[in-house]
């Protein structure tokens, strides 16, 4: 278990460093797409199947669709590879060079002050352990996100009806 | 031979189950090509295939030597890595979704403990074949299948993971040998028939059968996402759609149908007559649907069967709970 946590942890963040470096902006989707299957594969190997197979339906199945979707229809050719090029300039990367480092010093000091090798071999949730704990203690938390995302439907379908002239035309028309 | 312990031989039986489950689903998938047709041609009062060997029953070999030996091209304009990369995911993810499914007490390759999850997400992957196929082939009617595509699939997937959350309430288990043995007495058809209805339904639109396949509709589109693909890169979307069609019924047949269970006849074969109604059903449903324009098949799975969903999951969670003791 331990070496499917390290090469699925290995293959999120060089497939991450793709997805920044990469120019192409599909290519660089692709390697975000991997990265959250690595990520899927890091959450099995810590004995948590459900949280890992969410991961994959909804982030790599669902989400990442519609990010490729939208990236398609926009229809960028070479000139948009050519335009990210440029901005990846040596310039550019200073200070969120800077600012990772940092994270990754807070990162590496808590990590060495902690008990690694446990953490990696925990137990195995099952996915009625995992709905226990969020329709119980957490069910405050589940019902105002259940709320978020209900006000985010109604302004979506707010913002992409139809005006009303149009709406005739529309039926006029089947 | 000391190193013949019980537990190697574990081992290599359990990797004999796996490759030969890997053929029958690939074999079945390539086979189905030519049964499909020669069923059509039936159910449409003409011949079909029926030159090659006894009957057409060497088409099969025919097509295969066709599409091996055919030049494999590359579009000058497509973009290579993803293009090769397409067909790849398309047969992949769903030859992977076999290793869940139990044929019989004694056979199946992984008992997984999020059994049918790992099914949702392999299909989740599956809509990536179709749309990187469709945008690295730089070719419009492509890209308009990929469009097509995506947006059926996503929609179509909402309540196909809905439809199957009344089969995993009653069970209490996401894992598929539990919820097959939770049939023993009464098949989930019987109290989960919305259910069965949406996921059949999802079932075939996910795997952009007839009448759910606009994303390829020769008549708009020229063949919709895999337009440009040849040889067995073409194969592989080809053998893809008939390999997705044998899961889907696999899938029903555990699902709704108590998998193995039968009277008198063996488990292996009960599985196999069970599978191959629905395979039939797919193909019958290709001979005798007309396909409908592609807004109805949207508005119908959020206005008609996204809410079907909804009403059983409400329905049956309700009786499980009065039923439950306490």
């Amino acid at each position: 278990m331990e070496l499917a946590f390290y090469l699925g942890g290995l293959v999120a963040v060089i497939a991450t460093l793709g997805v920044i470096t990469g120019t192409n902006a599909v290519h660089s989707l692709l390697n975000l797409i991997v990265s959250l299957i690595a990520v899927a594969i890091v959450f099995f190997a810590l004995g948590a199947p459900f949280a890992g197979a969410l991961e994959i339906i909804v982030y790599a199945g669902a989400i990442m669709v519609l990010f490729v979707f939208v990236v398609m229809i926009l229809n960028l050719g070479q000139g948009a590879v050519e335009q990210e090029r440029l901005w990846l300039q040596a310039r550019t990367w200073i200070l969120p060079a800077i600012l990772s480092l940092v994270l990754l010093g807070t990162l590496l000091v808590t990590l060495s002050a902690g008990d690694g090798g446990r953490m990696i071999s925990g137990d195995m949730l099952t996915a009625k352990a995992v709905g226990r704990t969020l329709f119980g203690p957490w069910l405050l938390v589940v019902e105002l996100a259940a709320m978020l995302l209900l006000a985010g439907l109604v302004t979506a379908s707010h913002v992409g009806r139809l005006p009303r002239d149009r709406r005739d035309d529309k039926k006029g028309g089947n | 031979m000391s190193w013949l312990t019980p537990q190697v031989i574990d081992i290599l039986y359990a990797m004999f189950q796996a490759i030969v489950i890997l053929l029958a689903a690939v074999l079945l998938g390539a086979v189905m090509t030519v049964v499909e047709r020669r069923l059509l041609g039936l159910w449409q009062d003409r011949y079909g295939p029926n030159r090659v060997g006894p009957f057409g029953s060497l088409q099969l070999i025919a097509d295969m030597i066709k599409i091996f030996f055919k030049e494999d091209w590359i579009p000058p304009f497509a973009d290579r890595k993803l293009f090769m990369l397409a067909p790849a995911i398309a047969m992949a993810s769903l030859l992977l979704s076999f290793m869940i499914i139990p044929i019989t007490p004694g056979w199946g390759i992984a008992d997984l403990n999020i059994g049918l999850l790992f099914f949702f997400a392999m299909a989740g992957i599956n809509v990536y074949a179709v749309l990187f196929g469709g945008w690295a082939s730089g070719n419009k009617y492509a890209l308009l299948g990929a469009m097509r595509a995506s947006a059926q699939t996503l929609s179509y997937e909402v309540f196909m993971g809905l439809a199957l959350m009344g089969v995993v309430g009653i069970t209490g288990s996401f894992n598929m040998r539990e919820i097959v043995q939770a049939q023993e007495g009464l098949w989930f058809i019987v109290p989960q028939f919305f259910g069965f209805c949406t996921f059949l339904i999802a079932g075939i639109a996910v795997t952009h059968r007839h009448p759910f396949d606009q994303p390829e509709a020769e008549q708009e589109l020229a063949d919709g996402y895999h337009i440009e693909f040849s040889s067995m890169k073409f194969g592989m979307f080809f053998i893809g759609e008939y390999v997705g069609m044998v899961l889907v019924s696999a899938l029903i047949v555990t699902l709704f149908f108590g998998g193995w269970q039968g009277p008198w006849l063996p488990p292996i074969v009960w599985f196999a007559l069970k599978t191959a109604f629905f395979l039939m059903l797919f193909v019958l449903l290709r001979a005798s649907l007309p396909r409908p324009r592609y807004d109805r098949v949207m508005s119908f799975g959020w206005k008609v069967c996204l809410p079907l969903t909804l009403i059983n999951l409400l329905v049956t969670s309700a009786v499980i709970l009065l039923d439950a003791p306490g």
